[in-house]
């Protein structure tokens, strides 16, 4: 009796200790994850949303407890829709052309081409989003400015024999945006969809060509074809990050001249920090980024199947 | 339907030639094997007559006309890949209907070829399903339905069965032989399974390291092997072969001396079938150090001076324990006797009785 008591008491303990176990490796599994979540993300969100139920502005004292801020959001400030049709033409032009097409067209020219040379493209390709901001937005500022040495004045002097210079961050600085974040958001779908492209089987491109496609049909009904979900995902990832774009816009246009360029990100710093000083008013401006943000994401989180990719663990952790 | 031909077909990939010189002519309506091991040939000689490997140097001709220029979506060829490759955000009918889209098919005929191909491979009910809700011998069934819906001149199978596990295996094996002599489509098969090319193949082409080893029924491959290489790939469990020095129509084996009707000189494989050798009171001396059960024979594995042999043994329970030691003699007029420089078959040598042991 007294061993069977014993080993009842030895399997409780080895249970105990099992259990503790589990609980420690959850807390090493997902505790980084939940306090940079928590910290950067759920706590500056509620942080956000209180400031702008309140007056807080330069001088950094709370009078009171308020919703005037999103009245003047909704009715009061003359700026605002100028400032969402910037940005809708700004992330669907940049969006469009640039992240998605462009960067499609050099996945799939990169990969047409012998490996050798499609490395070395993509590799330049890289190169503006691995330069420093700053110093990407200088050799903007370089290229285009409007004296007669920027690159641009260079070119048309002694190209085109043009006596004029031109300051493009005058005459088209939308476009200058579009362009200087295009060059960069372009990347991520190069990348993206290489390595989708790389993944189709080989085997169905033959099959397509015995099949009767032409160059153009194998490339509609079968790279397009699978390019599909991880088009998605750089669609909508890139939107969200388009809407909050912010530094390089800052360093090169500076929003302007006269808030052509102050796209929804650049207006709710200006608001905030700028000469005004409104910072809870720019805290509710920026409530409204958080919301489409969240909804994007859950989309993101759907259409991309992140569901299915959860598999259960190969190893039982104990 | 066609008539296909490769005249002096040479095929290089950089500096590397995987196939030096291929002559070869299929008659229209024939169904040939293309046989070897892996990295042999086979599969590249298949994808230029598919198209999608262009030939270095030679002439490729269709019903006569060459064709080394013709792109794949001109030729006119039916495709089964060894993996289906079936279009996966497709639907069984698009996947079947695919091939027709390009020919400017009305609508209406597309779907009723679809149908009929489809009820030809028996997949008629699965035509709205995924390629990923489908098990692998329906994948298989609808690749074919795939390749035969445009009523293709030639039907490549390149390795089709080897997804599929043994059973259904066997039924594809007879299914795809019935439907080849129903609609007498010109067929090339690609395998390194002997069986599958034996069961399905009018003639075969055994090829090794690029080159055609011997072209023969099934049977002529069996019996009368034209080199030591189809000798011992052609056959399972595989053929003995012994190395031996003929002097004098004479060949010494292991202390056992061999007479070579028809006579020959020099170096000699002998080869001898497991099944053609047997236990006897007399003969070579032999111990068994394996013996595996295969259902109606048993395949015994013996040390013997010529070293270690096969012997197949028609019985369901063994003769022999493993350690016993005995003795083996073999069936004569099944023996081959090749020329050990170039390896081919010495025809009409066989060796027989043994002579003298010591």
């Amino acid at each position: 009796m007294g061993a069977v008591k014993e080993e009842a008491v030895v399997r409780s303990n080895v249970r105990k200790a099992m259990k503790a176990r589990e609980r420690a490796n959850m807390a090493i599994f997902f505790g980084p994850a939940f306090l940079i979540v928590s910290f950067f993300f759920v706590v500056p969100v509620i942080v956000d949303i209180a400031i702008s139920f309140t007056d807080l502005g330069r001088e950094l004292r709370i009078t009171e407890i308020t919703t005037k801020n999103y009245d003047r959001a909704f009715t009061g400030d003359r700026q605002l829709p100028g400032v969402i049709a910037r940005t809708v033409f700004y992330v669907g032009a940049t969006l469009l052309i640039f992240n998605t097409t462009f960067g499609l067209v050099l996945a799939l020219a990169t990969t047409a081409i012998p490996k050798t040379s499609g490395t070395f493209f993509r590799a330049v390709w890289l190169l503006p989003r691995m330069s420093p901001s700053v110093v990407y937005a200088i050799l903007w500022i370089w290229s285009i400015h409007g004296g007669d040495t920027s690159l641009v004045n260079q070119i048309l002097k002694n190209l085109f024999g043009s006596e004029k210079p031109i300051d493009l961050i005058q005459l088209e600085p939308m476009w200058v945006i579009i362009f200087a974040n295009g060059f960069i958001g372009a990347s991520f779908a190069m990348i993206i969809l290489t390595s989708a492209i790389r993944s189709i089987p080989e085997h169905l491109y033959h099959a397509a060509r015995c099949d009767g496609a032409g160059s153009l049909a194998v490339t509609w009904h079968i790279t397009l074809a699978h390019l599909r979900w991880p088009l998605t995902y750089i669609f909508i990832w890139q939107t969200l990050s388009l809407l909050t774009s912010f530094e390089y816009i800052l360093l090169i246009t500076g929003g302007g001249p006269f808030r052509a360029t102050t796209v929804y990100a650049i207006f709710i710093f200006q608001r905030a920090f700028g000469s005004a000083g409104q910072y809870a008013y720019g805290a509710a401006l920026a409530f409204f980024l958080i919301v489409p943000g969240v909804i994007l994401a859950l989309l993101l989180w759907r259409v991309s199947k992140m569901g299915t990719l959860l598999q259960k663990p190969r190893i039982e952790v104990q | 339907m066609a008539t296909i031909e490769f005249r002096g077909i040479n095929k290089k990939f950089g500096d590397e030639t995987i196939i030096p010189e291929m002559n070869l002519k299929i008659d229209d309506g024939e169904f040939v094997a293309l046989l070897g091991p892996s990295g042999c040939g086979k599969s590249t000689t298949l994808f230029m007559l598919a198209g999608i490997y262009l030939p270095t140097d030679g002439e490729l001709l269709f019903d006569g006309a060459r064709v080394n220029e013709v792109e794949a979506r001109d030729r006119n060829v039916g495709i089964v890949f060894q993996s289906y490759a079936l279009y996966p955000h497709m639907t069984v009918a698009k996947n079947i209907a695919f091939p027709l889209r390009f020919k400017k098919t009305p609508e209406a005929e597309i779907n009723r070829r679809v149908k009929e191909a489809a009820e030809l491979v028996r997949v008629g009910e699965l035509l709205e399903r995924r390629p990923e809700q489908l098990s692998g011998g329906q994948q298989q069934r609808v690749a074919l339905a795939r390749a035969l819906v445009k009523d293709p001149a030639l039907l490549l199978l390149d390795e089709p069965l080897s997804n599929l596990d043994a059973t259904l295996r066997l039924a594809m094996r007879t299914e795809i032989k019935a439907l080849q002599e129903r609609l007498k489509v010109t067929t090339v098969l690609v395998t390194h399974d002997q069986i599958e090319a034996t069961t399905m193949a009018d003639r075969i082409v055994c090829m090794h390291a690029g080159k055609i080893e011997q072209i023969g029924t099934p049977d002529d491959l069996y019996k009368r092997p034209a080199t030591r290489f189809v000798a011992e790939f052609v056959g399972s469990p595989p053929i003995n072969t012994f190395q031996g020095a003929a002097a004098d129509g004479v060949v010494e084996l292991g202390g056992a001396r061999l007479a070579i009707s028809g006579g020959a000189n020099g170096p000699v494989y002998v080869g001898l079938r497991p099944e053609h050798l047997f236990f006897a009171d007399g003969g070579i001396p032999a111990k068994i150090v394996q013996h595996e059960p295969m259902g109606r024979e048993i395949l015994y594995v013996c040390d013997t001076p010529l070293g270690m042999v096969r012997i197949l043994e028609a019985a369901a329970t063994a003769s022999q324990s493993i350690g016993s030691e005995t003795h083996f003699g073999f069936d004569s007029a099944h023996s081959l006797v090749f020329e050990s420089a170039s390896e081919n078959l010495i025809g009409n040598a066989r060796v027989s009785a043994i002579e003298s042991g010591s």
